[in-house]
């Protein structure tokens, strides 16, 4: 029933860098993907910065046949679960179809192909619509991707809970493995750099409208206003830790806890850090660092501070946001903290936050532009999804 | 006023068009081959050709029954269909 759950493959595409050297080697120096967008016109929206994955040839990575059915965020997602295979040295080839798993978060699905089909559907006619939207925009559609590509026939899902949702991915894998499934992809990656895409975002009165790549992401800064739209994410792969140990792989670390809930009449990410932390049978002085949510929405902002200072006491425990260099990637965010925790855990190097200048009043401890070497065994990862979602992860060497 | 045709060639261009290229290069073999080889084995399920249907409809400005995609199961039926529809409208 509480089997022990292991991460022992990254897959990851991030603004800052493709796959998990890149990514790392970037973040571990602070250096940023966001600048203006180029993947559009972006000067008629208020918001004209995002955290764009440069230099992808999906064509390169993927076969011909996969590309008129699939949307970038889908062309990301089967590339990082390659990736992420790969790193864990798992052919899936060689495995019972039945005994693997894809459980992956999305909080938009394919919106880029859908702005595409959308047009022909009006401009042309219904006949112009592609046969593949059917599944190409659906929030599913990066998780039955990657099942057929692998022949992973296991239990999958996705779930949609925006931010939250990269973290309560792995949860649900971490489930399913505990069941008995022996391995399961599960994480996300998201991509809405899309003109449709931009408008919708636009909705949530959230986006930075700076248009200085330095001053735009702020969390925690008293000059916080908003924060700057990404693509990418990470996708694990999942095991049982006996059945990776059996099979000789290599081992990031445990998924050790986690909980999940949602805001009522107070908000609810305290509750959620103590009940991941009591899944895990951890005190708060057993964690080596925090990676925030990091809103850089002042209120949002607070209320995290005030949470992280009221289980860790003032500037009690290093907390880092590393997506000031990728800027929100919505469900991908989580799962790249997470994979990012577990490259911190290996090297024993807080990544760092750039660009903000905490203010003193939230009393935290933020890792600032410079990484800071530390002993770390344990990490602790906070999502926040639009909407109230509040999850937390565990993870340990 | 000329006949209008549908032959192979039609039917590979607007597949790689709508659907791209199979893996293993099910389309390349010898022409005779491919022409009797279901389409599953070439490596288009049902919605490739549902797709190469309405490429094909828009195209030569026809309407082909839902039957042919279900019925038509190689090539060689699905080109055999197509054809059918073109000489109807014509009569």
């Amino acid at each position: 029933m509480t089997a022990s759950v292991v991460v022992t493959g990254l897959g990851i595409t991030a603004p800052n860098g493709l796959g998990t050297k890149d990514y790392w080697s970037a973040t571990r120096v602070g250096k940023s993907g966001i600048g203006p967008l180029t993947r559009f016109d972006a000067a008629p929206y208020p918001a004209k910065l995002a955290g764009e994955i440069a230099g992808f040839a999906a064509e390169e990575h993927l076969p011909s046949r996969l590309m008129p059915q699939t949307d970038q965020v889908t062309r990301l997602s089967l590339v990082a679960a390659d990736w992420a295979l790969a790193d864990a040295g798992v052919r899936p080839a060689d495995l019972p179809a039945f005994d693997m798993g894809v459980i992956t978060a999305s909080s938009a699905g394919g919106f880029e192909f859908s702005q595409h089909e959308l047009k022909s559907l009006w401009s042309k006619g219904g006949e112009y619509v592609s046969a593949y939207q059917s599944f190409a925009w659906f929030y599913a559609v990066n998780t039955g991707q990657i099942s057929i590509r692998n022949g992973m026939k296991g239990p999958s899902g996705v779930v949609v809970t925006d931010q939250a949702g990269g973290l309560d991915a792995v949860a649900q894998a971490r489930r399913q493995i505990r069941k008995g499934t022996s391995l399961v992809v599960a994480g996300a990656v998201d991509a809405l750099l899309c003109s449709w895409g931009w408008v919708g975002l636009h909705t949530s009165g959230r986006l930075s409208t700076a248009d200085d790549p330095g001053r735009a992401y702020l969390p925690f800064d008293e000059r916080a206003a908003g924060h700057v739209p990404g693509e990418g994410g990470a996708l694990l792969i999942l095991e049982a830790a006996d059945a990776a140990r059996a099979r000789g792989a290599r081992v990031y670390g445990e998924i050790a806890g986690y909980a999940a809930t949602f805001d009522g009449r107070e908000p609810g990410l305290r509750k959620a850090i103590e009940l991941a932390l009591a899944d895990a049978d951890l005190a708060p002085s057993d964690v080596d660092v925090v990676f925030a949510d990091a809103a850089a929405e002042p209120e949002l902002d607070r209320i995290e501070a005030q949470t992280i200072v009221a289980v860790f006491g003032h500037r009690g425990v290093p907390v880092t946001a590393p997506k000031t260099m990728t800027g929100r990637l919505y469900a991908g965010a989580a799962a790249l903290d997470l994979a990012t925790a577990f490259l911190a855990l290996r090297e024993g190097l807080i990544p760092p936050t750039v660009h903000t200048d905490p203010a003193d009043r939230h009393g935290l401890d933020l890792v600032g532009a410079q990484a800071r070497p530390a002993a770390l065994r344990t990490a602790l990862v906070l999502a926040r999804g639009h909407g109230g979602f509040n999850s937390v992860m565990v993870v340990r060497s | 006023m000329s006949q209008p045709t549908f032959t192979f060639d039609d039917l590979k261009r607007i597949l790689l068009e709508g659907s791209g290229a199979p893996e293993g290069g099910g389309l390349d073999g010898d022409a005779q081959d491919v022409l009797d080889t279901e389409f599953s084995d070439i490596g288009y399920d049902s919605l490739a050709l549902l797709e190469t249907a309405s490429r094909i409809e828009r195209e030569y400005g026809i309407d082909l029954d839902e039957s042919v995609i279900g019925d038509a199961t190689t090539p060689r039926a699905f080109i055999g269909a197509v054809a059918d529809h073109l000489v109807a409208p014509a009569a």
